[in-house]
C-alpha cells in the first residue's frame, strides 16, 4: 500500500476511510469520468437508427468534428460559417463576461474582506439570498427588468434618457447582465477568501512607505489574491461558456450561444453523436484556453484549489 | 548628537467610541533620541504610535513632527516609517524588493534599487541574501529586513511596535544592542514600544511609562528606576517591595510612614511629590530588593525591617531571599554574594536595614499587576 493511502487509513480508520474513499471514487469515476468518456465515444460515431447501432456501419469516424468546421457534405459553403461564428462568439462573450465579472467583484470582495462590522454580514447575506431562487426564475426576473416595457425601460424613458424603450434583449445587454449576475458569487468568494487572509498590516506597511492605492493593489493585494482571482475566473468562464438557461431566456433572437446548438443537436435533431462532438470541442477548447491563460499569468494548478 | 527631527504630542486624546485609549498625552521627544513607550498590554502604546504614523486621527490635540502639525496628513505623506509588531514583510516579493519598496514608489530604476538593497543588506549583515523570499529567512533575519525596509525610506522618525516580541530571549538581547547600534549610526529619532521594562531601560535615552491610556512619567532610565512618579511606575519598572501605610510626619523631603506591618519607616519623598504629601495621607513606600542589607537580628528603628524568611535562592552573584511581605505577597531581598556567610532559615525571622535615601515614598495608587 502506498504511504499516503496508509496514512489516510490510519487517520480515518479502515471502515470510515473505505466508505469515504469509495464515495469519492464513485463520484469521480462513476459520475464524472465514465459519462464523459461515453460522450467522447459518442462523438466519434455516426448517427445511426437504433437497430444499426453496433452493426457494420457503426465505425469510428471524424464526421461529426468535420461537420463543425466544414458544414454538411456538399454544402454551399466551404466552412460551417454559422456554427463556427456562434462558437467563437460564445468564447469571446464568455471571456468578456468573466472580465466584467472580475472588475465588478474584485472591489466587492476586497471591501468585504478588509472591512469589519455588522453591515458586512448583511451585505454578504444580500449577495447570497438571491441565489436561493432558482436560476430560471432569476433569468425570467431579469427579463422582466430588461424587457421592452420592463422596469428599467420605464425608468429610463420616464427620466427622459430614451425617447422610446431600448431593446436590451436584442442588444444582448440582458444576456451579459444575466450571465454576469449568475456567477457573481463564484467570483466573489474565492477572491474574498484569499484577501481575507491577507494581513492588513501589509497594506498599512505599503501605505506607510508612501504607496498610492493603485500601487498597493497592483503590488500587494492582487499578487496575493491571484490564486483566488484565477479560481474565480476559471469557474465563471467555464460556467458562462457552458450556460444554457440564461442564453435561452435572455438571449436575443438572432444571437445563439454555442450550448444552444449542442442542445438542438441532442434534442431537436436527435443527433447525439453530433451534439457530443460539439460538446467535446467546447470543453476541450475551454480547458486549453484556461491552461494557456494560466501559463501566461504564471498560475499553478494547485493555486486554483485555494 | 546631530539635531534630528523631534516629535511632540500636545494634549493628545484618542477615543474609540466611549472608550478613552489615550488621555491627554503630552510628550516631547528630542530629535535623534531613542525614546520608548513602556506599559502593560492594552495601555494604548500602539494607539499612540498609530497616531504618530498617521493611521489614526487624534480625537483631540496635536501630533507635531519636526515642529509641523500633522493634522490631515496621511501616513503615506509623513516622514515616519513604522515597523509593525508582526513585521508585515511582503511575502511574494524578494528580500531586495521588500527593502526597496519605498524607492519603487518614487520611481527609482531597478539598478539603483538593487544597489541600495545591497548596501542595506551589508549593513544588516545579510549580504547576498537579497534574492530570497521572506519565508526563507529566520525570525531574526526577517526582523533585520524589516528594519532595512523602514530605513530605506529614509524616514526622519522610525517607529517600532514591539518588534522584538516574537523572538526568543537570546536573539532578543542580541537585537537590542543591534538596534541601538543602528540608531546611533543613522542618527534619526527612534520611537520604540515595549512592555518589557528591561528592554526600555537598556536601549532608551528617555522612557514614557504608560498605564491605561495615561502617561505616568517621562524620564531617562535612571530617573524612572530611582525616582518614580507614581505607585504604578514604581511597581511596573523593575522589581520593588511595597509597604502600605499612612503619613505620620513630613520632615523636609523625607517622610515617616506608619506602615501596616513594619511600624514607622522613613523614606525619601519622590521628587515630583515633594510638598504634596501631608500627615494622614495614604501612602506607599517602595524599597528595591537590592537596597537592603543585613542587620543584627531584632534591631529596632525607622529604617529596619524584620520579617520571616520563606525561602532562599542562590543566583550566583546574589542571594535572593523571599520573606513574608504584605497582603500575602512575598518581599524580595537580594544580597550581593561577597563570600559572607549568614544564617537564614526558613520560618525564622531576619532583620534588614536600608538607606533612607533608597526608599521612595509615594501617594497610594494603583500597582502594576503581574
Ligand atoms: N480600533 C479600535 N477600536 C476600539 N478599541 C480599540 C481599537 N484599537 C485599540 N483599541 C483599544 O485601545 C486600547 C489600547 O490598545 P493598544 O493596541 O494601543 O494597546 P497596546 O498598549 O499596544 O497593547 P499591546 O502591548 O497588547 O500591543 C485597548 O484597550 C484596545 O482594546
Ligand atoms: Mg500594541
Amino acid at each position: 500500500m502506498p504511504r499516503f493511502l496508509r496514512e489516510y487509513f490510519n487517520r480515518n480508520g479502515v471502515g470510515l476511510g473505505s466508505i469515504m474513499l469509495g464515495l469519492v471514487l464513485f463520484w469521480t469515476i462513476g459520475l464524472i469520468i465514465l459519462p464523459q468518456l461515453s460522450m467522447l465515444d459518442f462523438s466519434f460515431r455516426p448517427n445511426l437508427p437504433p437497430p444499426e447501432i453496433g452493426g457494420p456501419k457503426d465505425l469510428y469516424t471524424l464526421e461529426n468534428y468535420k461537420y463543425l468546421i466544414f458544414g454538411p457534405e456538399g454544402g454551399s459553403q466551404d466552412y460551417n460559417a454559422v456554427d463556427l461564428k456562434v462558437f467563437y462568439r460564445t468564447l469571446i462573450a464568455a471571456v468578456l463576461v468573466t472580465l466584467f465579472n472580475l472588475m465588478l467583484c474584485y472591489p466587492i470582495a476586497y471591501y468585504l474582506a478588509q472591512t469589519n462590522g455588522n453591515h458586512i454580514r448583511i451585505l454578504a447575506l444580500m449577495l447570497i439570498i438571491p441565489y436561493w431562487i432558482n436560476e430560471i426564475l432569476r433569468a425570467f426576473a431579469l427579463r422582466i427588468i430588461f424587457g421592452e416595457s420592463g422596469v428599467l425601460n420605464n425608468l429610463l424613458v420616464g427620466m427622459g434618457v430614451f425617447d422610446t424603450p431600448f431593446d436590451f434583449i436584442r442588444n444582448d445587454i440582458a444576456l451579459y447582465a444575466g450571465l454576469g449576475y449568475a456567477y457573481i458569487l463564484l467570483m466573489i468568494f474565492p477572491i474574498y477568501n484569499v484577501i481575507e487572509s491577507l494581513d492588513r498590516n501589509q497594506i498599512e506597511a505599503a501605505r506607510d512607505m508612501g504607496a498610492s492605492w493603485t500601487r498597493i493593489h497592483r503590488r500587494v493585494v492582487i499578487p496575493y489574491a491571484k490564486p483566488g482571482i484565477s479560481s474565480g475566473c476559471t469557474m465563471v468562464f467555464m460556467l458562462s461558456a457552458g450556460a444554457l438557461a440564461a442564453p435561452q431566456i435572455l438571449g436575443g433572437p438572432s444571437s445563439l450561444w454555442f450550448t444552444q446548438l449542442i442542445y438542438q443537436q441532442f434534442n431537436d435533431n436527435s443527433d447525439w453523436p453530433q451534439g457530443a462532438a460539439y460538446a467535446v470541442v467546447l470543453l476541450v477548447t475551454c480547458i486549453l484556453l484556461v491552461l494557456a491563460l494560466m501559463r501566461v499569468f504564471k498560475v499553478n494548478m494547485g493555486d486554483i484549489g485555494k | 548628537m546631530s539635531a534630528g527631527v523631534g516629535v511632540n504630542l500636545e494634549n493628545l486624546w484618542i477615543r474609540f467610541g466611549d472608550f478613552v485609549a489615550v488621555r491627554d498625552a503630552n510628550v516631547n521627544i528630542n530629535g535623534g533620541d531613542f525614546f520608548s513607550f513602556l506599559g502593560p498590554s492594552g495601555c494604548g502604546k500602539t494607539t499612540i504610535l498609530r497616531a504618530v504614523s498617521g493611521f489614526l486621527e487624534p480625537s483631540e490635540g496635536n501630533v507635531l513632527i519636526g515642529g509641523n502639525n500633522m493634522k490631515g496628513i496621511g501616513p503615506n505623506k509623513r516622514p515616519t516609517a513604522l515597523i509593525f509588531q508582526n513585521l508585515a514583510l511582503f511575502p511574494l516579493m524578494k528580500v531586495w524588493e521588500n527593502i526597496t519598496f519605498s524607492m519603487e514608489i518614487k520611481g527609482a530604476s531597478a539598478k539603483e534599487r538593487r544597489k541600495r538593497a545591497d548596501e542595506l543588506l551589508d549593513m544588516i549583515a545579510l549580504s547576498g541574501q537579497g534574492d530570497k523570499l521572506p519565508s526563507e529567512l529566520s525570525g531574526g533575519q526577517k526582523q533585520r529586513v524589516a528594519i532595512a525596509r523602514a530605513l530605506c525610506a529614509e524616514p526622519d522618525v522610525l517607529l517600532l511596535d514591539e518588534p522584538l516580541s516574537a523572538l526568543d530571549l537570546k536573539l532578543r538581547q542580541h537585537m537590542r544592542s543591534e538596534l541601538r547600534e543602528i540608531q546611533k549610526r543613522v542618527g534619526i529619532t527612534f520611537i520604540y514600544i515595549t512592555h518589557d521594562q528591561g528592554e526600555a531601560l537598556t536601549m532608551s535615552d528617555n522612557v514614557a511609562v504608560m498605564r491605561a491610556g495615561v502617561i505616568d512619567q517621562i524620564g531617562d532610565g535612571k530617573t524612572i528606576y530611582n525616582d518614580p512618579n507614581t505607585a504604578f511606575a514604581a511597581s511596573f519598572v523593575g522589581e520593588n517591595n511595597v509597604f502600605r501605610g499612612t503619613v505620620k510626619k513630613v520632615i523636609g523631603d523625607e517622610v515617616m510612614i506608619n506602615t501596616n506591618r513594619s511600624g514607622d519607616l522613613m523614606a525619601r519623598i519622590s521628587s515630583s511629590n515633594v510638598g504634596k504629601m501631608k500627615e494622614g495621607d495614604d501612602a506607599m513606600l517602595f524599597i528595591r530588593p537590592e537596597a537592603f542589607s543585613l542587620a543584627p537580628l531584632g534591631t529596632q528603628g525607622d529604617h529596619f525591617v524584620t520579617a520571616e524568611v520563606h525561602k532562599e535562592e542562590f543566583e550566583g552573584n546574589v542571594f535572593n531571599i523571599f520573606m513574608e511581605g504584605e497582603g500575602g505577597k512575598e518581599m524580595k531581598v537580594s544580597l550581593p554574594n561577597l563570600g559572607q556567610s549568614f544564617e537564614s532559615h526558613k520560618g525564622e525571622p531576619m532583620t534588614l536595614e536600608y538607606d533612607v535615601h533608597n526608599a521612595v515614598a509615594l501617594p497610594a495608587g494603583v500597582l502594576a499587576t503581574e
